[in-house]
């Protein structure tokens, strides 16, 4: 590690975000992700600049978007000579674009870098069933009369029926939020842990809002200058009135809620990275450095650990390969994808068994200082849209840390975890300068 | 935005039916356009002496053909003599040795005959003395005599033309940088809509730019409320003139704000000017990309208007706290920095509501009156440092502002000035892009209106 040269933060943007179908209802993801490059332009004078490269991806993808951080490339302000390419890790897209072209330039292959992933639930792809696929693709190859009718005579009318967009697990059916309810029962994490969780994230994020941290890191549009799903004024008791929706057949035991789990979302987050040269050289700031990073996968088809618990096992392997624990940590960005998930994973690290079991250490991994977790808000306020959560997490967390610059004679120091479909989790750790 | 009547009035029969009936009638103003000639015909010079052979030749170096008062060819004593004869781009008069009422008569009689002769958007300008509390009374007597000849010949002319004058302190000659400046910029399109005014050049300070059409090459200045109307203007208008632009507005207005700064290759601030670090946040970011701060452009600024009768302080408050408490708060902030270097240009917007008042607006006529004595008592503490304080204060300008008032009010408000149109927001833009160059250096504490010569006040 030490022959490499360092990738730094310069800074982020992103679009307010915004609960589906609501203020982006009807915006491509290649407009919201075009925006959030625009606004990353006018914010650091990067007109007409050629960057290294740019890598961004979404989720839930048209197939038309084939090449869609290209096309948001030759959309923006930025030089049509930046290269790009897209990156589809479901919701730790935004993060693996960041550490992706972080080693690009630590290796010397780019000077320059845009990270970003943009997701829309709105205007997501609705796709034709199997049997009208397959009748049109037989009917396009299809040479005489009889062929052709042959190919239609195999449609039914339930084929007609498009199918809605969805993101269940391919391998067991099962919804995210089913699956973390499993996973939230079986670590016995209480309702009011989790509505504990949510309404801090909301606080946390309406007070960053309140004295002007996002001024630079967000750039409103379409109207909306906020996060749609940002609840200031919501209560423990408003969260307590919310009913179950996840788990239901847990009967009482059901805990998770639409307020301590994220709505779907809307919206893109882009990120600027460089060498330490190239952003002095254009006397930008330096918000932090890159340090490392790493991607885990858990067995969840067979019921070995829960869906999202694969940055339980990614956090231990990073933070021993850097030789640090919590003690070392100053903030800790942990996804929100549900409260429980967060939940789920402070309790896996406390737990002494499963540590010893599953981790192969020697005692409980450590526990998160909540005072440190998540502290200007996460996705449980600020909604997800799936790959554009990681670039506003590594923008926000770069500026926090450079706020704080040095704790006890060394830099500050965030931890970033980010679970996501089929049973992965990518962490990542950064320094403040 | 677009000013039809004017559009109807100003060609075919549209044309012959508003001069029969006697109506306004508006015409399309000279703009400045880079590459553009500086005037549409010659330029007639009424005077002699050494201030007249130094505009002689800046005019002459500028491209203009010069035709003195007088002279063999006379084109200007000529008027009837059909499409052969150009008409004037100017007339200039040079009225800076005058000594007592009586020498009015012959400079000014002579400048009337040519006035018939002066082409659209053509120009008058007088180069005088500024009247003092020191001067003998007949001289104090003649010298103020220029301001009340000058206003009324604007309102004489036709057809786009304006009258301006250029006042000079005592030391000033014709010849300083600042003279020549104000002259160049009253000649030109850039002053298409400023009617009926005077600059007072104070000093010799001041450098013409190498370039006349990148006078702002190289600076960095910082524009606010740049995400849309005369601050957008702004911003394109000191990016054309050769600047770093950092563009400022409320975290809100973000997206044209950005829309704006791609356009003119600047950087947004998305800052709340009533914040407390403002102007250390706004020094911060030029010092910091850009390494240094060159130019301030105060030009964020909002209406809550109601009678006093029914002010609330809501509305009170916010306009102040927008519009004055926070130019100040960040001037002070600047004039307290050590990393400002010499000759920072401030330039603040004010109103001529600010000065003539406005029913339903004593908030905001309180705080764009305010502007104008914060800029006088600004420039006399910058001056030490080579820096100036001027203001531009905006008549009726199309607006998506002022586009919203009522359609019958809109079009009176329209037409209550020497021009009988609006301005455009790139009027006051090009007002500003001078006071806020080199040029202008020895031009300080001035309020300069852009409002087409209003009818109400000065």
């Amino acid at each position: 590690m030490s022959t490499l040269r360092k990738a730094v933060v310069v800074g982020g943007n992103r679009i307010p975000f915004a609960r589906a179908n609501g203020a982006y209802a009807m915006t491509s993801n290649q407009d919201m992700l075009t925006a959030a490059l625009d606004g990353l332009v006018a914010r650091f004078g990067l007109q007409d600049e050629r960057i290294g490269e740019a890598a961004a991806g979404a989720v839930l993808k048209h197939s038309r978007d084939f090449n869609l951080t290209r096309e948001a490339v030759l959309g923006s302000a930025l030089s049509p000579e930046t290269p790009a390419y897209d990156v589809q890790q479901a919701c730790a897209t935004g993060l693996e674009t960041v550490l992706g072209l972080a080693d690009k330039i630590k290796l010397g292959r780019i000077e320059s870098a845009v990270a970003g992933g943009v997701d829309s639930a709105s205007d997501a792809p609705i796709v034709v069933s199997e049997g009208l696929r397959h009748a049109v693709l037989e009917l396009n190859g299809a040479k005489t009369v009889q062929q052709k009718l042959k190919a239609l005579s195999r449609l039914r009318p339930k084929d007609v029926t498009p199918v809605a967009p969805g993101t269940n697990e391919p391998r067991t059916g099962l919804s995210m939020g089913e699956h973390q309810a499993l996973t939230t029962a079986q670590w016995d994490i209480s309702r009011e842990a989790q509505d504990e969780l949510a309404l801090a994230s909301h606080r946390n994020l309406a007070d960053a809002y309140g004295r002007g941290f996002f001024d630079d890191l967000i750039t409103p549009y379409r109207g909306l200058a906020r996060d749609s799903n940002l609840r200031p004024d919501t209560s423990m008791d408003k969260l307590g009135s919310l009913k179950t929706v996840f788990g239901r057949q847990l009967g009482d035991k059901a805990t998770m809620t639409a307020g301590n789990s994220t709505p779907l979302t809307d919206g893109a987050s882009s990120v600027l990275l460089a060498s330490e040269e190239w952003a002095e050289s254009r006397d930008l700031p330096i918000l932090a450095d890159v340090v490392d990073g790493e991607a885990a996968a858990v067995d969840f088809v067979h019921g070995k650990d829960g869906l999202l618990m694969a940055p339980v096992f990614a956090v231990p392997r990073l933070l021993g390969r850097l030789g640090l624990t919590f003690e070392d940590i100053d903030y800790f960005e942990i996804h929100e994808a549900f409260a429980g998930t967060v939940l789920c994973h402070l309790a896996a690290w406390e737990d002494e068994e499963f540590c010893r079991e599953r981790l192969g250490l020697d005692g409980a991994f450590g526990k998160v200082d909540r005072a440190k977790l998540n502290v200007n808000g996460s996705s449980l306020a600020a909604g997800h849209p799936f790959a554009a959560t990681g670039g506003r997490i590594v923008a926000t967390l770069a500026k926090q840390l450079h706020e704080r610059g040095s704790v006890g004679g060394r830099p500050a120091r965030g931890l970033i975890s980010v679970c996501a479909a089929g049973g992965l989790g990518v962490a990542a750790v950064l320094e403040a300068r | 935005m677009t000013d039809t009547y004017t559009a109807f009035v100003s060609r075919g029969w549209g044309r012959d039916i508003a001069k029969r009936l006697g109506l306004p009638q508006p015409v399309e103003l000279r703009r400045y356009r880079p590459g553009a000639p500086l005037l549409p015909g010659p330029a007639l010079l009424v005077g002699s002496g050494p201030s007249a052979e130094a505009v002689a030749s800046a005019l002459t170096e500028w491209g203009v053909e010069v035709r003195r008062e007088g002279a063999p060819d006379g084109g200007a004593s000529r008027p009837d003599d059909g499409a052969k004869a150009p008409k004037l781009g100017a007339i200039i008069l040079m009225l800076e040795g005058i000594e007592r009422p009586e020498d009015l008569s012959a400079p000014v009689l002579a400048a009337g005959q040519a006035v018939r002769s002066l082409a659209p958007s053509g120009r008058v300008v007088t180069l005088s003395r500024r009247a003092s509390t020191q001067d003998e009374p007949a001289v104090a007597a003649a010298r103020q005599g220029v301001e009340g000849i000058l206003r009324s010949l604007a309102k004489e002319l036709r057809a786009g033309a304006t009258g301006n004058g250029i006042l000079l302190a005592e030391d000033v000659t014709a010849d300083a940088p600042s003279v020549i400046g104000a002259l160049r910029f009253l000649l030109s399109g850039r002053s298409a809509f400023v009617d009926g005014q005077f600059l007072t050049v104070g000093s010799s300070a001041g450098e013409l730019p190498s370039d006349p059409e990148r006078p702002l090459e190289g600076k960095i200045a910082v524009v606010t409320g740049a995400a849309r109307g005369i601050g957008a203007a702004i911003a394109r208008t000191l990016a054309r003139d050769g600047a770093k632009v950092v563009l400022v507005d409320v975290p809100a207005a973000g997206e044209s704000l950005a829309k704006v700064a791609n356009e003119v290759r600047g950087t947004a601030l998305q800052l709340d000017i009533t914040r407390q670090d403002a102007g250390e946040r706004i020094l911060a970011h030029a010092v910091g990309r850009y390494g240094r701060l060159d130019v301030v452009v105060h030009n964020a600024g909002i209406t809550r208007d109601k009678l006093l009768a029914n002010m609330d302080a809501a509305r009170w408050d916010s306009v102040i706290a927008v519009n004055l408490a926070a130019q100040l708060r960040i001037n002070e902030a600047l004039l307290g920095s050590d990393g400002l270097g010499e000759g920072l240009h401030i330039v603040s917007v004010s109103s001529t509501s600010g000065l003539a008042g406005n029913r339903g607006q004593t908030n905001y006529a309180a705080s764009k009156a305010g502007v104008v004595g914060m800029v006088r008592s600004t420039a006399a503490r910058l001056a030490a440092r080579g820096g100036t304080a001027n203001a531009v204060a905006p008549g009726f300008i199309e607006t998506e502002m002022t586009a919203r008032i009522p359609f019958a009010t809109r079009e009176v408000a329209r037409r209550l000035n020497s021009l009988q149109q609006g301005g455009q927001p790139q009027d006051v833009a090009e007002a500003i892009a001078f006071l806020a160059s080199d040029a202008a250096a020895g031009i300080t504490g001035n309020i300069l209106r852009v409002c087409g010569q209003n009818l109400v006040g000065q």
